[in-house]
C-alpha cells in the first residue's frame, strides 16, 4: 500500500480500531429497571449505547468502560463490573 | 518584458506593494491578525476588500493561532489563501505551519521579519522565521521591495506544484523593506493569474466525499511521512529555480534561483547572507573591488529548501567564507552560519568564519561589512579561525 501524501485518506477508519480493549469494566444492565429512556445513550461519549426495544444495549467493540452512564442512569439500571463477572453480586 | 504586463510603476512602500500584489493574485481567504511590522500590509488588504477590488474572503482572526488555521482549513477545501504575520505572531502560528506541511497544504504567507520578545523589540532579525524552519515550509529571503512583490508571485506558483504541495513564506525584513518607499513596478491581475496557474489538490474537504485529515499513525509509517515532507522540499528546489526563470522570461526580472552569486568567480573572500543585508553588503563588495580586493557576496534566496549544493559549488574555490547571520540558537552559534558549515564539512574548505550582527534592528553599515572581510582575512592569515560564532560589535561595557 503506498502512502497518500498529507496522511489524508478515506473517512470512518477509527472504527477499525477496537478501542474496546482498552477497558477493565464494563456497564452490567439489569433489565428489570431499565425503561429504555435512552439518557445513558444521549451521555455515552463513544456512542456505544443503543435502545433497542426500550431496552438498552451495549456495544462492547468501543465501550473503553468510563462509567458516565452508571452514574447518569437514575433507574439504577446500570452497574459497572470488572470484566468476566457474570453478574452483579 | 513586455510593457503591456505593467499595472502601475510608482514610488511605493513596501507594504503597500505587497498588499496590492497579494490583490492582484486574488486569494479566496485571507485570514489575519494584526502585528507590527506586518500592519500594513492587511490594513490596506482591508481597504481593497472593502473597496470590492480584492474579492477573496476577508476574515479578522482572534489570534494568529486562528488566523493560521484559517489558511489550513481554506487550503483544505482547495482554496488559494493567504496570511502575514511578524515576530511573536509568527511563533504563535508555529503548532499550525508545521500541522500544513504534514498535510501538505499550500497556504501563503508574508513573514515580516522582527525581533522576539523579550525585551520587546519592533526592530527586524532573522529569529522568528529561523524559528519555523524545522516545519517543513519553504522560506525563500528577499533582498527589496520589487524582489518581495515578484517572489510573492513566484511563491504561489512553487508551493501549489503538484510535486510540491507545501507552505510558503516570503520573509522580508521589517521596516527596511516593510515600510520604506522604492519604485516599485505592480504587474497586471490577469497576467499574475495566468502565471501561477489554479491550484488543484489531489484531496480537498468536501461535506458530500469525506475524508480524514489528520490521521493516527503508528511508529510503522510515521518515517516514511516525514521522508515525505522534506523529499516534496527538495523537489522544490529545482521548482524554484524553474519558476525564477519563467518570471524572468514573462515579467523580465530575476533574482537568483536558489542562491544569487555577485562576484564569487574569482573571490577568495565569499560572504554568505540574506535579507536586505545584500544590498548593503553589494555595495561594500563594489568599493572593495575597485581596490582590486578579490571579495564576493553570496545572496542565499532560498533557506528552504536549503542550498546545499550550491553552496559547495561556489564556496569550492574561495579561502575563506563569511557567514552573517541575524539570529542565533543559543550556545550554539549562527543558525545559517552552522548549516553552511555542516554542509562543507567533507570538502575541507574554504575556513568558516560565522558573524551574529544585526539583532533588533542594529544598523549593519558597509564599512562594518568591509571590518568583517578585513577581520575574516587577518584570521585567515594568522590560522586562528574562531570555531564560536563572533557576536559582531558586542559592547561589553554593558555587560
Amino acid at each position: 500500500m503506498k502512502l497518500n501524501i498529507g496522511g489524508i485518506t478515506e473517512a470512518g477508519l477509527s472504527k477499525n480500531n477496537k478501542t474496546g480493549t482498552w477497558r477493565y469494566q464494563i456497564p452490567f444492565i439489569i433489565e428489570d429497571n431499565c425503561n429504555g429512556c435512552g439518557l445513558c445513550e444521549i451521555f455515552c461519549p463513544d456512542s456505544c449505547l443503543t435502545i433497542i426495544n426500550k431496552l438498552v444495549s451495549v456495544d462492547t467493540n468501543y465501550c473503553k468502560g468510563c462509567g458516565i452512564c452508571a452514574i447518569e442512569c437514575n433507574q439504577n439500571a446500570i452497574i459497572m463490573q470488572s470484566e468476566g463477572e457474570s453478574s452483579y453480586e | 518584458m513586455n510593457n503591456s504586463f505593467i499595472r502601475n510603476r510608482e514610488i511605493m512602500q513596501g507594504s503597500i506593494a505587497i498588499a496590492e500584489t497579494v490583490c492582484s493574485i486574488q486569494p479566496g481567504v485571507i485570514g489575519v491578525y494584526p502585528i507590527t511590522p506586518q500592519t500594513h500590509i492587511i490594513e490596506h488588504l482591508a481597504r481593497l476588500v472593502a473597496n470590492g477590488r480584492a474579492k477573496g474572503k476577508y476574515i479578522n482572526a482572534d489570534s494568529e493561532f486562528s488566523a493560521a488555521s484559517i489558511v489550513f482549513g481554506a487550503s483544505a477545501a482547495g482554496v488559494r489563501s493567504y496570511s502575514a504575520s511578524s515576530s511573536q505572531g509568527l511563533l504563535l502560528m508555529t503548532e499550525v505551519i508545521f500541522n500544513m506541511a504534514g498535510t501538505r497544504l499550500p497556504g501563503v504567507f508574508s513573514a515580516v521579519n522582527r525581533s522576539l520578545s523579550p525585551p520587546i523589540n519592533i526592530q527586524v532579525d532573522h529569529q522568528d522565521t529561523m524559528t519555523l524552519r524545522d516545519s517543513g515550509i519553504i522560506q525563500l529571503y528577499v533582498e527589496n521591495i520589487q524582489e518581495a512583490v515578484d517572489t510573492h508571485i513566484q511563491i504561489y506558483k512553487i508551493a501549489e506544484d503538484r510535486e510540491v504541495f507545501l507552505p510558503a513564506m516570503v520573509c522580508m525584513d521589517g521596516w527596511i523593506i516593510s515600510h520604506a518607499y522604492e519604485p516599485v513596478t505592480l504587474w497586471q491581475d490577469e497576467i499574475v493569474q495566468d502565471f501561477i496557474g489554479q491550484l488543484d489538490l489531489p484531496y480537498r474537504v468536501d461535506p458530500q466525499n469525506p475524508l480524514t485529515y489528520g490521521a493516527l499513525t503508528d511508529d510503522d509509517k510515521i518515517t516514511e511521512f516525514k521522508y515525505m515532507v522534506d523529499s516534496a522540499l527538495r523537489k522544490s528546489k529545482d521548482k524554484i529555480k524553474q519558476v525564477s526563470e519563467e518570471f524572468r522570461e514573462c515579467f523580465g526580472n530575476y533574482y537568483g534561483g536558489v542562491v544569487e552569486e555577485y562576484h564569487t568567480d574569482d573571490a577568495e573572500i565569499i560572504i554568505i547572507a540574506m535579507g536586505s543585508v545584500v544590498a548593503t553588503i553589494k555595495v561594500a563588495i563594489d568599493e572593495l573591488r575597485k581596490e582590486g580586493r578579490k571579495v564576493g557576496l553570496l545572496k542565499i534566496r532560498s533557506f528552504r529548501p536549503f542550498p546545499g549544493e550550491e553552496i559547495i559549488k561556489t564556496l569550492h574555490k574561495a579561502a575563506v567564507a563569511i557567514v552573517l547571520d541575524r539570529s542565533f540558537s543559543c550556545s550554539a552559534g549562527g543558525i545559517l552560519g552552522g548549516e553552511v558549515k555542516a554542509c562543507l564539512y567533507n570538502q575541507n574548505k574554504p575556513a568558516v568564519i560565522n558573524y551574529i550582527a544585526g539583532i533588533g534592528g542594529r544598523e549593519i553599515y558597509p564599512f562594518n561589512i568591509k571590518e568583517m572581510i578585513n577581520q575574516g582575512e587577518k584570521m585567515a592569515e594568522n590560522g586562528k579561525i574562531s570555531d564560536e560564532a563572533i557576536f559582531y560589535n558586542l559592547n561589553s561595557e554593558l555587560l
